[in-house]
């Protein structure tokens, strides 16, 4: 079984971070919007090497997508930062008329997703915006792993046409990608072969979902881990050729399951190949105060649950 | 240069045009369209500086962006009229299978349009990042935005009005249309604003009054002055004060059109008093 290590954790946020300080660099057209939260966003590099292009907005989300939407007519590549709550939910009709209707070519970065914002609570975890981002047409809907691939990801959408909504976190997590991937859009990444059972994970889960493998392993169980970074387009394929083989499957993401990725591959499923499904993702809650850590075991989105509903899964083939 | 006959037929054949237009679907807003007729025969025929054809990005030329897209029936007509796409294709407003959609869409590619609107409040922020946007490509033609008065209770318009000064946007024309009505009846009704004249001041915006919005000339005079008044720091605001219903009498001193079209004999009325000029579609 191929087993991944790390060496070191950082912020998947520092990986956009660094990946726009690379589009400022290599891309004239590529510019950053932010709506007060630059430090958080870790935009600070792109902002001390390229002043000209950054716009401070202030504390008007609604203000900023309207902004970016307008800068994309006469050939600019705006990436807007905020937190994903505010970046989705509190925009949701900006992103739908001003962008995704009128087909703009917006890059949506929303950092401190899920439950791993942590002690802020509720008010600013969002476990909602893949549902919210995924529903529009011709969004395109990501949610990166670590650092190396978050920054992939932020120079892979500058290089596509259309709107993007690109989702990272705000702790430190595993570095386990390569430095030098190239990140495609919509192409999932089989990180294990296995035979009994399918993981598909998204975001900080695929770590999770390794781990999982690993506690599968010892107990005999053979577990293939697929790295779902682009939850729409979804890879239908990966997904069908893995669960013809282990017939059965386990979806793992820091989100609710209704709206969520589970969702889009049960549809995948439904249509092609019915196979039993567990789903590891919030249960139609809200979030609350707590260290990242307390928080994912609290709401079962760690390795232990992982490997129960593997287990769970297995029995109903 | 068009002289003001010319453009007073242009008028009143676009009036003829939003009447067709909605009555033909028994749907749209003929109220605000009407009352807009003047100044976007003014901007498209006079004021603005257009390319031919059109593209996208705009590079080169002045950009309008209609925010109360309600009043898509002027818009329509007037781009037809000033040469974007067929005038026959007015024919098409608010069908399936239309480029012409009840509110405006870059959806169906219908040349002339660059945002969809119609969801109210999200125009000026759309304008400001394409104002934005040519002043870091170095191109120092203006851009321009239509919002209704009702409009400005949506708050995202204070975000954007708020940051065009802080930010001395000074190549946006940001135009209101003051007629005073909303759907639910007079706009001091629905929810007084108190001056909007006095609210964009205070914001740090340079403010031109139109008094006589429904004046060709004095649509052209305004906004002759309001570009003067570009370039110098402050983004501008034009109060363009209109008739809802301008040109067709029974429409006029109500709110009762803003959304509803007229019927056959309606139609009749309104067609007479506004004789055919440059050809019906």
């Amino acid at each position: 079984m191929k087993t991944y290590t790390y060496t070191e954790k950082k912020d998947t946020r520092s990986g956009f971070g660094a990946g726009l300080a690379e589009l400022g660099r290599t891309n004239p057209n590529v510019v950053a919007l932010c709506a007060d939260l630059i430090g958080s966003l870790k935009m600070n590099q792109f902002i001390d090497e390229n002043p000209e292009r950054f716009f401070q907005i202030g504390i008007a989300e609604a203000n900023m997508m309207g902004i970016a939407a307008g800068m994309t007519i006469g050939g600019k590549i705006p990436f807007t930062g905020t937190f994903a709550n505010f970046s989705t939910g509190r925009v949701y009709d900006q992103i739908r008329q001003s962008i995704a209707y009128s087909g703009k070519n917006v890059k949506i970065c929303a950092s401190h997703a899920g439950l791993t914002l942590g002690e802020d609570g509720a008010t600013h975890q969002i476990l909602e915006d893949i549902g919210l981002m995924k529903m529009l047409p011709g969004m395109t809907v990501i949610n990166t792993c670590d650092y190396n691939q978050t920054k992939a990801a932020t120079i892979a959408i500058a290089e596509y046409e259309g709107p993007v909504y690109l989702r990272f976190g705000r702790p430190a997590v595993p570095i386990f990608t390569p430095e030098d991937q190239k990140f495609e859009i919509g192409k999932a990444i089989k990180l294990t072969e296995g035979n009994d059972v399918t993981i598909v994970a998204t975001g900080h889960l695929v770590w999770e979902a390794l781990e999982a493998s690993k506690a599968l392993h010892e107990k005999g169980i053979s577990a293939e881990v697929i790295n779902i970074h682009t939850i729409k387009p979804l890879d239908d394929k990966a997904i069908l050729d893995s669960v013809s083989k282990t017939g059965c499957i386990v979806t793992a993401e820091e989100h609710n399951y209704l709206g969520g990725l589970g969702e889009s591959v049960s549809r995948v499923l439904a249509l092609h190949k019915p196979t039993p499904q567990e789903f590891v993702a919030t249960n139609d809650t809200f979030g609350e105060s707590g260290t990242p850590a307390q928080l994912m075991e609290k709401y079962g989105l760690n390795s232990a649950t992982i490997v129960e509903k593997a287990q769970a899964v297995i029995k109903r083939k | 240069m068009s002289n003001t006959q010319q453009l007073e037929d242009l008028t009143t054949q676009v009036r003829r045009d939003i009447l067709r237009m909605v009555h033909k679907v028994n749907s749209g807003h003929p109220g605000g369209s009407l009352g807009c007729a003047e100044f976007f025969v003014a901007m498209y025929s006079e004021i603005m500086e257009r390319n031919e054809g059109f593209d996208m990005d705009g590079m080169g030329e002045d950009l309008f962006f209609l925010s109360n897209g309600h009043i898509s029936p002027v818009y329509y007509s007037v781009l037809a009229r000033t040469g974007y796409f067929p005038v026959e294709e007015l024919n098409t407003f608010r069908l399936i299978n239309s480029r012409l959609q009840g509110h405006p869409t870059t959806h169906e590619k219908l040349p002339g349009v660059r945002i969809a609107s119609g969801s109210l409040g999200q125009g000026m922020s759309v304008a400001l990042g394409a104002a934005q946007a040519k002043k870091l490509n170095g191109d120092d033609h203006l851009v321009y935005s239509l919002h209704g008065d009702g409009e400005l209770q949506e708050g995202q318009n204070w975000e954007a009005i708020m940051y065009a000064s802080a930010k001395h946007v000074d190549n946006l024309i940001a135009t209101v249309d003051l007629n005073g009505k909303q759907i639910d009846g007079a706009t001091d009704d629905v929810l007084p604003m108190g001056s909007i004249k006095a609210k964009f001041e205070a914001f740090g915006w340079t403010v031109i009054d139109i008094e006589e919005g429904n004046n060709i000339e004095a649509v052209l005079a305004g906004m002759a002055e309001a570009k003067s008044k570009t370039g110098q720091g402050k983004p501008v605001c034009v109060l363009l004060k209109t008739m809802m219903g301008n040109g067709i009498d029974f429409m006029m001193h109500t709110h009762a059109w803003h959304g509803k079209a007229p019927n056959d004999e309606q139609l009749a009325i309104g067609l007479a008093q506004n004789p055919e000029t440059l050809g019906d579609y």
